[in-house]
């Protein structure tokens, strides 16, 4: 469980974006979450109420976008969405393949503010 | 007031990155070449560091250790009997390594005193997914006791590992390990990823386990002087 520590690390960087634009209070906080982040989005969003508390973003909602597994496919020369992530192959040709162009992100987005 | 949206677009864990690739860096003109042992608890990281280190040592090659525990320092004292320069890194708690806690842990080091330094992460299939330490190489273990299926249960970990260890396999019998099915789903998690077979126990496999090592840190140095 390091959910924790990550949802830690947004609340410094939304503050800070929050400060930078003299804003007084946060609505919404959106992250992008790769499925291959080794986060849990669920477990994000339970923690941050808690670690809001006595912060600009006290009563904000995380918004999480989960991002897919994109690999790049080297027999099509394409990219392709992997829905499943117990086989790294080419979901057209099946291919096995470890070049993955999307699916590790953890970034936060952007602040809704007032 | 409306609201407004601002642009972020950081990474989260970005600190750790940026002090992540200081460490890379140091490494690299130090010409130290780092392996971060990454698995779940119990699948056999300290065994195989001890014999690992054991052996360099008894090759000539300067090696050391760093090893991060939830609390005690019973790795690091197993460790040192190999001679090898051992520290512990307690985490009181936390459940995988960040670079700072490297970083703090090299402290005095002459890191270009090194060929070798081994990270031995904490034991958690999840959480040291995303945490870089600044390492050439991420090594997973996979103990024939956890079962064939455990890169499947966690293939964030599996996939962003450069090699996999099959470890305890004196034990593959007993356990009714499926060897094959054991490899495919390794290589359905990351394909093309070599994978060894070793026995702290009996020692089986260490010496192309070693020759493995050994190749990683040629080519490594190799691409240091074309770089």
């Amino acid at each position: 469980m390091h959910e924790l520590s990550v949802v830690r690390s947004i609340i410094e960087l939304a503050t800070e974006a929050i400060r930078d634009a003299n804003a007084v209070r946060a609505i919404a906080v959106r992250i992008r979450v790769g499925a291959l982040a080794g986060v849990a989005p669920e477990a994000l969003v339970f923690c941050y109420d808690v670690a809001a508390r006595g912060t600009p973003l006290e009563g904000s909602h995380l918004v999480v976008e989960v991002v897919p597994v994109v690999l790049h496919c080297p027999t099509c020369d394409r990219d392709a969405v992997v829905a499943d992530i117990s086989r790294f192959a080419c979901p057209a040709c099946g291919t096995p393949t470890a070049d993955v162009r999307s699916g590790r992100d953890l970034e936060i987005e952007s602040v809704e503010v007032m | 007031m409306t609201p407004r949206i601002l642009e972020v677009r950081k990474g989260i864990l970005k600190k750790n990155d940026e002090l992540a690739a200081g460490l890379r860096e140091r490494f690299r003109s130090a010409g130290v070449f780092v392996v971060n042992l990454v698995s779940g608890p119990g699948a056999g990281k300290t065994l195989l560091l001890e014999r690992t280190l054991a052996t360099l040592m008894a090759q000539g090659f300067r090696a050391a250790a760093i090893v991060g525990d939830p609390e005690t320092d019973n790795d690091a004292r197993r460790l040192a009997r190999s001679g090898a320069p051992t520290r512990q890194i307690r985490t009181h708690g936390i459940c995988h390594l960040e670079a700072a806690m490297v970083g703090d842990h090299l402290a005095d080091w002459e890191l270009a005193d090194f060929d070798f330094l081994f990270i031995e992460n904490v034991g958690n299939l999840v959480c040291t997914t995303s945490y870089d330490l600044g390492e050439s190489l991420r090594v997973v273990l996979l103990a024939v006791t956890e079962g064939e299926d455990k890169p499947l249960k966690y293939p964030a970990l599996f996939n962003s590992a450069d090699a996999a260890v099959v470890s305890k396999c004196d034990l593959a019998e007993a356990c009714e390990f499926d060897r094959d099915a054991a490899r495919t789903n390794l290589h359905a998690i990351r394909p093309g990823v070599p994978i060894l077979e070793t026995s702290g126990k009996t020692n089986a496999g260490l010496a192309e386990w070693l020759a493995f090592l050994t190749e990683r840190r040629n080519a490594f140095l190799e691409s240091q002087r074309v770089g």
